[in-house]
């Protein structure tokens, strides 16, 4: 059930779904193995870029042994990767971290929360959600009207789109649309920028829900080597017991109660 | 084919090392590698009591390479003897701990600790450019670094390799100084210190705004220092700094050093230790070279 390597696999596909917003889809066994909230390494195709690039998987299939990336263009490394092709091939090292505890969610009231690039992992973790929750609403929160991703989570649950500048029906955050439709939920799967992911341990503690959130960091190995991507955490950590624990290997997906973000 | 060395007594079955850092203590890449392949695996470095080391971002990449400013996070001695060496019980290969510390008291504190240890060799981090107290400054004096090795040789139960910095005017000194001390052998080079600025951001990528650069960006600076060392002192050398290839490892080992060690390459690949142990082995067997010891500081002969 484990699976860690660095392999060469070939591009089945890769479009631009919105600006900057590439959807990469490689072949390899490593999806056989994938759960939601894992990540890959994806190396640009450089010489000169040596380090992988994290990247959350937003899709897996064992069947097709497709893996699925949606992924945002931040720098050189990610706009090299933006240009692979249709047969190119990619360097992928994976699986990398842990997902999210899909059982904590077994007939409980679930949300699942993502903002902006951190929206991919989170349709994968809605899609392996369903049928084992006693409801599941979705809350995506997106700068503007360009909602990436939003129309296929519908088979998943409620879906509330949201955006910082009101040009979808509700502005605000996930939060507030959260709160304004009077959801209660029991447990919070949740991925997307910082500020949402404070606000979000915040509303857990003061609601008494648990929440798990995916973290992000930069990283050099993706194996929990050089401790280059550290959280800080409220007890001591596994590895070094100084309460920085790497998110590469004991995250990214936390207790929002065991970081301190 | 013979691809044996030996440093300061210790047999290693091929020159290929991890370096300290980039390799944690051998657990996380024993799923990519065999670790019975490696000449002997160089740990991370642990000092007398936790490190919490830098606040993040502590890594970034650059062309060829990278920086990074980790600060030496490690759970002091007791785990790491406890868990780290315990699991690298169970290997057949040499393990050479790197000892780090804030002052000299703390680098014998851990010295003496894995006296009675079944440790092969302690490599002294007197070179880690991102840590504000200890390390470097041991470093970059060579009378602070002929002290250090002085004190830590009269304590040591193994062999001592001193790991130089290349942030120095003439790493040469450094390296005579340690000779002088009774080190014996030496490591080189340890990062170059960098800094990488996020101009969209006008801040600092590294929190710790320098970091260490490492990868094959630095390689051809690390050999050149190798070959100087090699003819200033007569103690075994340890050569590394963005060893990515065979070829890479065997002009390091032609300028004169003894061993080699992979680095920030592991990050980029895996497997490289290996690949670099296999790939010497056919350039041995292409060459109809019999020992690799016939390599070493080939090129001024």
């Amino acid at each position: 059930m484990d699976y860690r390597k660095k392999e060469t696999t070939v591009v089945v596909s890769q479009k631009e779904i919105s600006a900057g917003i590439f959807d990469l889809r490689v072949r390899t066994q490593a999806a056989a193995y994938c759960v939601p909230g894992q990540f890959a390494g994806i190396f640009p195709p450089s010489d000169s870029r040596m380090l992988m690039r994290p990247i959350s998987i937003c899709e897996a299939n064992a069947e097709s042994g497709e893996i699925r990336f949606v992924y945002r263009v931040a720098g050189e490394g990610t706009k090299l990767i933006s240009a692979l092709k249709e047969g190119d091939t990619a360097e992928l090292l994976s699986v990398l971290g842990n997902g999210f505890p899909l059982d904590a969610a077994e007939g409980k009231k679930v949300a699942v929360m993502g903002g902006g690039i951190g929206i991919p992992p989170m349709l994968y973790t809605a899609k392996k959600l369903a049928g084992k929750t006693a409801e599941t609403e979705i809350y995506l929160g997106y700068r503007n009207n360009d909602t990436f991703l939003a129309s296929e989570f519908t088979p998943y649950g409620t879906v509330n789109v949201v955006s910082e500048d009101g040009s979808t029906a509700y502005k605000g955050n996930v939060l507030d649309a959260l709160k304004e439709r009077g959801f209660k939920p029991e447990v919070i799967f949740a991925c997307g920028p910082m500020p949402m992911l404070r606000a979000i341990k915040r509303y857990a503690e003061e609601a008494g829900c648990i929440a798990y959130i995916s973290l992000e960091e930069r990283m050099a190995c993706g194996v929990g080597a050089c401790l280059g991507c550290v959280a800080k955490t409220v007890n001591k950590d596994e590895h070094s017991h100084v309460n920085n624990t790497r998110v590469c290997t004991e995250g990214p997906v936390f207790d929002s109660r065991e970081v301190e973000i | 084919m013979d691809t044996r060395v030996s440093i300061a007594g210790v047999e290693l079955k091929n020159p290929v090392m991890t370096a300290s850092g980039t390799f944690g203590s051998g657990m996380e890449y024993g799923r990519f590698v065999d670790l019975n392949r490696l000449g002997a695996i160089v740990t991370k470095g642990v000092a007398s009591v936790p490190w919490p080391g830098n606040p993040t971002p502590r890594v970034t990449e650059t062309p060829s390479g990278m920086l990074n400013a980790i600060g030496l996070q490690n759970p002091g001695i007791d785990v790491f003897v406890e868990r780290d060496l315990a699991f690298l019980k169970d290997y057949d290969v040499p393990v050479i701990v790197n000892v780090c510390g804030k002052t000299v008291e703390e680098y014998l504190e851990v010295v003496e600790r894995l006296g009675d240890t079944s440790v092969a060799m302690l490599e002294i981090n007197v070179s880690c450019p991102n840590v504000k107290e200890g390390a470097i400054a041991f470093g970059q004096k060579a009378d602070a670094l002929f002290h250090i090795t002085e004190e830590i040789k009269k304590k040591a139960k193994q062999p001592v390799v001193m790991k130089l910095s290349p942030n120095v005017t003439d790493i040469t000194e450094m390296a005579k100084a340690a000779e002088a001390a009774g080190a014996d052998a030496i490591s080189l080079i340890n990062t170059i210190t960098g800094m990488k600025i996020d101009v969209a951001k006008r801040k600092f990528v590294l929190a710790n705004k320098t970091g260490g650069l490492s990868g094959p960006a630095i390689r051809p600076v690390a050999v050149r220092m190798v070959y100087q060392c090699a003819h200033a002192v007569s103690i075994p050398i340890i050569g590394m700094g963005g060893i990515a290839t065979a070829e890479d490892a065997l002009e390091f080992i032609m300028a004169g050093a003894t061993a080699v060690s992979v680095g920030a390459v592991n990050f980029a690949n895996p497997y490289a230790t290996v690949e670099v142990i296999e790939g010497m082995e056919r350039y041995l067997q292409d060459t109809h070279t019999e020992t690799i010891r016939e390599l070493i500081g080939c090129v001024d002969r």
